[in-house]
């Protein structure tokens, strides 16, 4: 396994819970408690370094019983390393700590993440949707119970109705 | 931020702004300084906000306190869509993405798929994705230069940029077919060759740019307004730009050298010799003439992949992934039903996730793909990189002037069609 | 009796030499003098600057004075993928805009929403601004945006100004 892994497995035995190389990607599947502790670590040690935030996304998997997966990507460009911080949130608690006091990049990509999947982010300053409009109300688009075609909001223009 | 204390609120002086006492009105003064802040909108139907963006501006005076940048206007649902079609389908979405340099988005996606299925592209099929990619990182070039300078207000150099960007829309057009959204390159490959009279073109054209590229300096490089309004503007450390995400030319200006193209070498990158211009102080100015720098290692990348390339084929021969040759597709039945059936059903891609990285002219714009098997994406998320720097459009602007909002929003190089997706 | 009787209305539907050629005066000042709105909301709008530079000129036709003020401006040429969040701010800007005002579809995406079936887009800026003119095309040329103009301007021709339209003409 990539020395990084060993690393990861060593400092936080009890956070730790998968890791996956494929393709030349680095991914590390972590429990959602320890996520904050060991972004702390890839931020601050000096030989892991890992300044530049790469994205921050979701995933749902709704057969599962937790059901969606935050995913951090971190590079570290002196370095020459990327790896994946994943963790896994249930439906019935959907939440995990927010990111954006180690990297400030994570801001808009976890509102976006909130937007989307529905996923809050505790501690993030400002956790308010972002593409959507503040007052949707149909739910979370990319989740996969959710209709391509939404529910019915594209056809609705009650603005018409309004006095000039 | 604000001291409700100090404010004067008009409730507190109903019938006169003078301080006045009744015994000694003689005495009435004016209050010395009031101070208020201001909220005012920016947007979306602006002229210098290049597209559909609003921004929130909190002002003191003239000052920018904090700008909230509201989005999302032209949010299409993009990643979703993904999720509906098969992975060849999904080329003409990419194109829409960045709409001003189409093919870079159609690069980082077929990019992206060749590492999701491990497929090697033949070597001129390498050569010729390099040389297209630097033409339209020109052309995205251009565009930003001329829109650039159009909102500080040097309207000749717009012209100029425009005029020598429809010589390379005329190629784009013979070459695919389309001069904006073209889509060009395929999983595994390019569509079709460079003909002749392309290639007689684009060496012609590379002998009458460089002096072009002067021309703009002359109106830029040394003229006061210029200097006055880019220099020391939107300032940004290369820490901050980092943890940020920010990339590309807004963070090669802070001094990181960080460029794709030779971190990762990809395509033919690594065949060809050229520099990549990296800034010193983070301002307007030093992301300006990293752009300009650019467009001349651009022609020198184009000119060596020219000398260099050798015939081959210009796509990888894995038939359940990669498309047969359209002149096969309407002549032999069994090409016809192959691309049918990559297009309708899609080829069976392996499960697993990856991420790809690819330098475009705007910065590091990446597909992280997600699939369980079989012909369409799980989950297609797109990094890209106007919305990242759209993350630090609050922090770039603190303290800078209103007039400076439209000259950082240039300087970031935002699109909305990537922002939004 | 005199001038006004001339001009008036007379009773077989036919309108007068002086009011035709009134007409068609206005008319043809209306139709040369486009002044559109710069609302280039996607990809569309790169190829309306393209059209308002220096190889495709609009200016020739007229329609070159693009004002960033609704107010100021008759033409609003919808350029671009039209998003439900976004809706609300074109039906606005139509609304400030002052008679007579016509409305371009440029695009695909505008027009019927293109490939973009999903949750945010409109599948189409007629649901909810009456539009005169379609112009197909993703993104259609510059030549194609003028082909459009040229349309709009025989539409404009044909409108009558001082007198009441007649059912048979299509308006």
């Amino acid at each position: 396994m990539h020395p990084l892994v060993e690393r990861i497995k060593r400092e936080f035995v009890d956070g730790f819970v998968d890791a996956v190389e494929w393709r030349g990607d680095l991914a590390v599947t972590v429990r959602r408690e320890t996520v904050h502790a060991i972004a702390e670590f890839l931020r601050r040690d000096p030989e892991v370094d890992c300044d530049y935030m790469v994205h921050v996304s979701s995933v749902d998997w709704p057969d599962d019983e937790e059901r969606f997966e935050v995913v951090w990507e971190v590079a570290s460009i002196r370095r020459r390393h990327r790896i994946r911080l994943k963790t896994r949130v249930p439906e019935s608690d959907c939440q995990v700590d927010s990111l954006t006091d180690v990297w400030h990049g994570a801001n808009f990509m976890e509102r976006e993440v909130y937007d989307m999947m529905g996923i809050r982010f505790r501690n993030h300053p400002d956790l308010r949707r972002i593409l959507m409009p503040d007052d949707y109300t149909e739910g979370y688009p990319l989740r996969k119970d959710f209709p391509l075609q939404g529910k019915g909001w594209r056809d609705t223009f009650e603005f018409l109705n309004e006095k000039a | 931020m604000r001291d409700t204390e100090k404010t004067y609120r008009f409730e507190d002086q109903r019938d006169t702004i003078y301080k006045v006492d009744p015994e000694h009105p003689e005495t009435a003064t004016l209050p010395l300084q009031r101070t208020e802040e201001l909220l005012l909108n920016m947007g979306p139907q602006h002229p210098s906000t290049h597209g559909v963006l609003k921004v929130i501006l909190e002002l003191e005076g003239e000052r920018l306190v904090k700008s909230t940048p509201v989005m999302g206007y032209l949010h299409r649902g993009v990643e979703k869509l993904a999720e509906e079609g098969t992975y060849h389908q999904f080329i003409p979405h990419t194109d829409r993405l960045d709409y001003v340099c189409a093919m870079y988005n159609n690069f980082a996606y077929c990019r992206a798929v060749e590492k999701l299925m491990n497929i090697t592209v033949p070597d001129r099929a390498e050569y010729l994705r390099t040389i297209v990619a630097e033409v339209q990182r020109i052309i995205g070039h251009q565009f930003w230069l001329g829109t650039q300078a159009l909102d500080i207000g040097a309207m000749t150099v717009f012209f100029y940029t425009f005029r020598d960007r429809e010589i390379l829309l005329d190629w784009f057009d013979e070459l695919c077919g389309a001069r904006l959204t073209t889509s060009w390159y395929r999983i595994g490959g390019v569509e079709r060759d460079l003909s002749p009279s392309l290639i007689a073109k684009l060496r012609a054209f590379l002998d009458y740019f460089p002096p072009k590229i002067d021309e703009y300096q002359v109106f830029l490089e040394k003229n006061r307004i210029w200097l006055a309004r880019t220099k020391g503007v939107a300032v940004i450390s290369a820490e901050d730009a980092l943890s940020f995400g920010l990339s590309g030319p807004t963070l090669r200006g802070s001094g990181v050298d960080y460029d794709l193209r030779k971190y990762e070498a990809y395509a033919a990158y690594p065949k060809c010799d050229f520099n990549v211009p990296v800034g010193k102080n983070g301002d307007t100015y030093d992301r300006y003439w990293i752009r300009v720098m650019e467009l001349y290692e651009s022609v020198k990348i184009i000119k060596q992949c020219l000398d260099q390339m050798q015939e081959g084929p210009i796509m990888a021969s894995v038939p359940s992934v990669t498309l047969p040759p359209k002149d096969r597709v309407f002549t032999n039945l069994d090409s016809m039903i192959q691309q049918f059936k990559l297009f309708s059903q899609g080829f069976d891609a392996p499960p697993g996730e990856i991420y790809c990285g690819t330098e475009a002219h705007k910065g590091e714009l990446g597909f992280y793909i997600v699939s369980t098997g079989g012909g369409k994406p799980y989950r297609m998320k797109i990094r890209s990189p106007s919305f990242i720097h759209m993350g630090a459009f609050d922090h770039m602007s603190r303290g800078y002037m209103i007039a400076d909002a439209v000259t950082i929003f240039g300087t970031y190089d935002i699109v909305m069609g990537e922002c939004d997706r | 009796m005199g001038l006004i009787q001339l001009g008036r209305h007379q009773k077989d539907g036919d309108i007068d030499v002086i009011t035709t050629t009134v007409e068609r005066a206005v008319n043809w000042a209306r139709k040369g003098s486009l002044w559109p709105m710069t609302f280039g909301l996607a990809c569309c709008a790169i190829e309306m600057i393209a059209a308002v530079s220096s190889r495709y000129d609009m200016d020739r036709y007229g329609a070159g004075v693009f004002r960033a003020s609704p107010r100021q401006s008759d033409l609003m040429i919808v350029a671009g993928t039209v998003c439900r969040r976004m809706a609300p701010v074109i039906r606005k800007i139509y609304d400030q805009m002052p008679e007579p005002k016509y409305v371009i579809a440029m695009g695909s995406c505008a027009t019927s929403g293109n490939i973009y079936d999903s949750y945010s887009v409109v599948q189409g800026v007629d649901r909810f601004v009456p539009v005169d003119i379609y112009v197909p095309g993703c993104p259609p040329t510059p030549e194609a945006l003028f082909d459009g103009i040229l349309k709009l301007q025989e539409r404009i021709m044909q409108k009558r100004v001082f007198t009441k339209q007649p059912e048979q003409v299509k308006a």
